[in-house]
């Protein structure tokens, strides 16, 4: 009952992950079609940047499986586990960039470690990366000169140094400006046609998701809630769904973190 | 303490890495070496010129100032060459390893690279603990020798100990095997312990600025535990006589 259908090139089967004793993901199920761009989407803290760490195979699950490219990646050699991660790239929430390193040798980074090209090559190369997040202009800065808007943009351009198959953007558009969140969307959605990548989003911003992605996954206390189209999402009973898309600030997911009763606490 | 081992694991297996990739090495020496320079050197000759005044006034009660260069001489290539580049390294060199390696995981610089299909631990900590591994002995030396220098300013130029005395009976006294060749296997031993304890409480830093703290504090005070451990434990093994 493999729940991974044919062109998807993501696929997590009755996983579940615990970090000490807090349960994070509990048998949980998500395909991520070829091609797509997917949001997943759930309240803070409920494991989203975990699960792009799973995929990348930077933590194990503690059951179940989650399958890359038809390699299951925890029983991935680590050999074969970094060739698998270069047809990977991740935009980190921070950016990750080297602080010690320019744009341009942080973006030439991926490609000095792992190809042979020339000098010359690679500057044509992190040039034109450079160019497609609109950043050419800025190679010679260094990371502490550069605003979190184009410190996100250089890390995409550097994520996508090595031409990967699949992009992975952990909270893309937190803390942007409205600006910058559209150059943002745009990016990803270009690129995302362009380079013929399949796009993984872990956000929590419900409009930009809506309007770039093929499909959401809606994550809440290690389940997925809710999957599909957004306009399926959007039309769900689901109360807490309409919660969350709504941003209510009361329902099933409730404003009082569980105490104790009001009057007792108050006059003992 | 198992993954601090570990990790030594796999920074003796990088060595190879890091010797076909010569130029991060180089680097690292600079920065961790070559930077820590003339902090050792100055406190050395600061040490030699105490250990002058110091030697002078004790030994003058005897009428054995002669024996000057040989106290000097000794203290320094035995003891105090090693212990205190030791102590400075780790204060100097060994808080910024830990400092920049943590900074490095909390802003997850480190996780990045790992995604980039780059190992960490090659690529960044690996050169930086075989960089301070070179560095520690050539650092004993230098202190040494600045030592001596101002042991000599203090008691020949100043005190007025006879400048062949002062250099013949250091020459007569300090002797190369049971001396010299140990004050560098302890500086050996101290680099290696020292630029260990620094990476791995890099490495092993809880991801935030209060843990950067915590973990830079830790590598002195452990590195400072350690070298004055070790260094009873050498020198009874080295010149003791049980």
């Amino acid at each position: 009952m493999s729940h991974a259908s044919k062109d998807a090139i993501v696929s997590v089967e009755n996983m579940s992950f615990s970090h000490g004793p807090r349960t994070i993901f509990d048998r949980v199920n998500i395909s991520i079609t070829r091609g797509n761009i997917t949001a997943i989407m759930g309240p803070s803290g409920t494991g989203k940047t975990t699960l792009l760490k799973l995929i990348g195979g930077q933590l194990r699950p503690q059951s179940g499986q989650v399958t890359v490219d038809q390699q299951v990646v925890h029983q991935l050699h680590r050999r074969h586990l970094f060739e698998l991660r270069k047809r990977m790239g991740m935009l980190f929430q921070s950016g990750a960039l080297l602080t010690d390193l320019s744009v341009f040798d942080n973006v030439a980074f991926p490609m000095r470690e792992h190809t042979q090209l020339s000098e010359s090559m690679i500057r044509a190369l992190v040039l034109m990366k450079l160019d497609a997040v609109g950043l050419r202009g800025a190679h010679p800065l260094m990371p502490s000169q550069l605003s979190g808007g184009m410190a996100r943009r250089v890390a995409l351009a550097r994520a996508i140094a090595l031409d990967p198959k699949i992009m992975m953007y952990d909270e893309p558009f937190a803390g942007q400006d409205p600006i910058s969140m559209g150059v943002l969307l745009k990016l990803i959605q270009v690129l995302n046609n362009a380079l013929n990548l399949t796009s993984i989003i872990v956000t929590h911003d419900i409009k930009e998701a809506f309007t770039i992605a093929d499909e959401v996954y809606l994550i809440s206390e290690g389940k997925v809630i809710e999957h599909g189209p957004p306009d399926d999402i959007q039309n769900s009973s689901s109360k807490w769904v309409q919660q969350f898309i709504q941003g209510h600030y009361d329902g099933p997911v409730p404003f009082h973190y569980p105490a104790n009763d009001y009057q007792t606490d108050l006059y003992g | 303490m198992g993954r601090a081992c570990v990790l030594l694991f796999y920074l003796m297996t990088a060595l190879i890495s890091v010797l076909i990739r010569l130029r991060l090495l180089i680097a690292q020496t600079y920065s961790v070496g070559v930077l820590t320079f003339l902090i050792v050197v100055v406190s050395g000759f600061f040490i030699g010129m105490v250990l002058g005044l110091q030697g002078y006034t004790t030994l003058s009660d005897f009428g054995a100032e002669s024996a000057l260069g040989q106290i000097v001489g000794t203290s320094l290539v035995r003891e105090l060459g090693p212990v205190m580049a030791a102590l400075l390294f780790a204060g100097r060199a060994g808080s910024a390893l830990t400092a920049e390696i943590g900074l490095m995981k909390a802003t997850e610089q480190l996780s990045g690279m790992e995604m980039m299909a780059v190992d960490p631990i090659k690529r960044i900590i690996a050169p930086r603990f075989w960089a301070g591994f070179i560095s520690m002995p050539i650092l004993a030396l230098l202190l040494s020798a600045a030592g001596v220098l101002g042991g000599y300013l203090i008691g020949v130029e100043i005190l007025g100990v006879d400048n062949g005395i002062f250099w013949a009976r250091m020459q007569a006294t300090i002797d190369f095997k049971s001396d010299l060749l140990n004050g560098i296997i302890k500086s050996v031993v101290f680099g290696f312990v020292v630029t260990w304890i620094a990476v791995f409480e890099g490495y092993d830093t809880i991801p935030t600025s209060e843990g950067v703290g915590q973990a830079t504090t830790r590598t002195v005070v452990y590195s400072a535990f350690a070298i004055l451990g070790l260094d009873f434990i050498m020198t009874a093994l080295m010149f003791g006589d049980f």
